[in-house]
């Protein structure tokens, strides 16, 4: 059995559903990422599964960890877990700490809180969490405010603070959106060093499908509040078979050869409130039929073992384009 | 931080000379003193008599550098009505004042904080409601309409009450009533508004996600961050603890520095007014250096902004 399992998560804001049925695995000291363009509910889902949401998020579905069910448990319960099993970073490391507390004091109440470390001793695995996900002078700057750090520090800061509850499984919310790409380099480095010193799991949430083969094994593309397609990754690169996801790979500027390959998908992602009928992804699509407007495809799992929602998936979508972009050339 | 203060501090003088100014200015154009004082059946020889003994008939150019020379030395003159030095006259009536609005502020505080906090807490719920609508009436009610249903209530119909006076501590209570209500309602509102803002803030999920009990993230991380704004409101009612009961004063024949205030305008008793003015500027002034040092002791932001001049 998976160690944590989403089956069928729902989530919706004021009547408009944001989330529509999400079933996703992780399996122990795996890293999985979750691909998809802005809005299409990657931060939703994890905030969920970890009661994150506010209070008028309605949420139905299941999300259990070894087995426990997390969706509708009562408060004591999920603070157990948070922080403890499943810790979580955020995009925007700067205002993701608490302004007007110490760093090292945020990372020692992680310390109090899940490894009942005090006084002297928490202050010492804070500065030893400090170095160890590379922060100069950890000793000396234990004792300074967030705002006296950079956006990259940090998030390192971030790090260590859920690396000091030992989780299990670490939801990483586009750790490296908010920051430039030489440090965006450096923190998918330590993200993916730390999670070999210390076998914990991982959720890669990105909207950039390179920087997601850098960390993962697998990953699970979403589109509009669904998952369309998952696959190892090395499988995901060499045959994609949801257009979103050939889209997605096209719009990876290091993979390109040719200018002519770079291209974003046309169109913009639909508003939850008026999504089309059939295949949400229908109306970007250069390969839908009629079909697709009317009827939605179901997640269904491939011979080659990955999974994918979609009637025309690419194949011969594929060859054409290419062949397309070879006459540009 | 020393630095700081002591920047702050030539700025609060500054500020101080300008006010004294400004106030010199309108006291100057807004109607002769020895007419007002002497009621304007006056014999012309008793008005000249009068204007020579307070200086009145010096250019004004003249009368203006005595003034600001007599402000610097904390000579503010006599009285020109009760002939007793303007400064005594002002400090005797303060401890009234005081004895009034300090109880007001302290209810302000200590019930406009709490609802206002717990409404953000319980937004959308019955009692969030509640406070938004008593808060609303509360500072939308001018505070001689509620002061005249109070008395209606409590001193006419109930008789429970004084109405007027300043005989014993239950003259105090309708006083500090009237004056805290405004307040409340304010206080409420405003921490409610810092509140939400806060909880909506990323490090709020981020104290939330590291498994924090809500508690916890209330009183560890929200309310620290929320108070920054709420201590610039404080600094607002600290400021006007000498000054603000003008009104209440009056209704309530409560012989503060209010009643000072109104009486020795409508006299044109100049050096009362000028020393007043002094003494209410200097208050808020005060009140705005001790909500800047605030500042520096709850957010560390502002105080590495000020290490840096
Ligand atoms: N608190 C909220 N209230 C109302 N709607 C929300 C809320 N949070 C998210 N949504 C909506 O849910 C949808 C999914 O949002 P989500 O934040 O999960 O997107 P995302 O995939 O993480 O995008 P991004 O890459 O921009 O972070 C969006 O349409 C968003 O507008
Ligand atoms: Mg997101």
């Amino acid at each position: 059995m998976a160690f944590v399992s989403i089956r069928d998560l729902k989530v919706s804001f004021d009547g408009v559903q944001v989330l529509h049925g999400i079933g996703l695995d992780i399996g122990r000291g795996e890293a999985v990422g979750l691909v998809g363009e802005s809005g299409c509910g990657k931060s939703v889902t994890w905030l969920a599964a970890l009661s994150l949401l506010p209070a008028k998020a309605r949420i139905s579905g299941s999300v259990r960890i070894d087995g426990q069910e997390l969706i509708g448990a009562p408060g004591p319960e999920i603070e157990k877990v948070r922080g403890a099993r499943i810790a979580m970073i955020f995009q925007d490391p700067s205002s993701s700490l608490n302004p007007v507390q110490r760093v090292g004091k945020q990372i020692m109440e992680s310390l109090r809180l899940h490894r009942g470390l005090k006084g002297a001793m928490a202050r010492t695995e804070a500065i030893r969490l400090m170095n160890m996900v590379g922060i100069p002078s950890a000793e000396t700057r234990v004792d300074l405010y967030p705002h006296e750090f950079s956006g990259g520090q940090c998030q390192r800061i971030m790090i260590a603070m859920a690396l000091a509850g030992q989780p299990d499984l670490l939801i990483a919310d586009e750790p490296t959106t908010a920051l430039d790409a030489t440090i965006q380099a450096q923190i998918l480095d330590l993200l993916s060093t730390i999670r070999r010193e210390t076998g914990m799991a991982m959720v890669f949430i990105s909207h950039d499908l390179g920087a997601v083969s850098a960390v993962c094994d697998r990953a699970a593309v979403m589109y509009a509040g669904k998952i369309v397609e998952s696959n190892e990754i090395t499988a995901l690169f060499a045959a994609p078979r949801h257009p979103y996801t050939v889209g997605l790979l096209d719009a990876i500027p290091e993979l390109d050869v040719t200018r002519a390959r770079l291209q974003p998908i046309k169109g913009t992602v639909p508003d939850p409130k008026y999504l089309p009928t059939g295949c949400a992804f229908a109306p970007r699509c250069t390969h839908a039929t009629d079909f697709c407007t009317t009827d939605q495809p179901e997640l269904k799992r491939q011979p080659d073992s990955g999974l994918l929602a979609c009637f025309h998936p690419a194949g011969r979508y594929k060859t054409e384009t290419l062949t397309r972009r070879e006459e540009l050339v | 931080m020393l630095n700081f203060i002591l920047s702050r501090m030539a700025r609060a003088v500054m500020t101080l000379v300008m006010v004294m100014s400004f106030a010199f200015i309108v006291m100057r154009l807004s109607g002769d003193p020895a007419t007002i004082l002497l009621g304007p059946d006056a014999p012309q020889d008793a008005i000249d008599a009068f204007r020579a003994r307070w200086g009145l008939d010096d250019p004004l150019w003249k009368q203006y550098l005595a003034y600001i020379a007599q402000i610097f030395t904390f000579d503010f003159g006599i009285s020109m009505r009760d002939q007793m030095p303007a400064l005594d006259i002002v400090l005797e009536r303060i401890p009234a004042t005081l004895a009034i609005t300090l109880p007001a502020m302290i209810l302000k505080l200590g019930i406009g904080i709490p609802a206002g906090v717990y409404a953000a807490l319980h937004r959308e719920s019955i009692a969030d409601r509640g406070v938004i609508t008593l808060s609303i009436f509360g500072f939308t009610i001018p505070s001689f309409v509620l002061a005249l249903v109070l008395v209606l209530i409590f001193s006419v119909q109930l008789g429970w009450l004084p109405s007027g006076g300043q005989d014993s501590w239950q003259h105090a209570i309708l006083p500090i009533v009237t004056l805290s209500v405004g307040g409340i309602g304010i206080m409420a509102r405003f921490s409610r508004s810092a509140m939400i803002e806060v909880l909506g803030q990323p490090y709020i999920r981020t104290a939330m996600a590291k498994g924090l009990s809500w508690r916890d993230v209330v009183w560890k991380h929200a309310l620290p961050n929320a108070s920054v704004p709420i201590v610039t409101l404080v600094g607002f009612m600290v400021g006007a603890l000498i000054a603000g009961a003008a009104v209440v004063e009056s209704i309530f024949s409560w012989p503060g520095v209010g009643r000072l205030i109104v009486s020795s305008v409508a006299n044109r008793d100049l050096a009362v007014v000028q020393c007043l003015l002094l003494v209410i500027a200097s208050s808020m002034v005060a009140a705005n250096l001790l909500v800047d040092i605030a500042y520096g002791l709850l957010d560390p932001r502002l105080r590495s902004k000020r290490s840096a001049h």
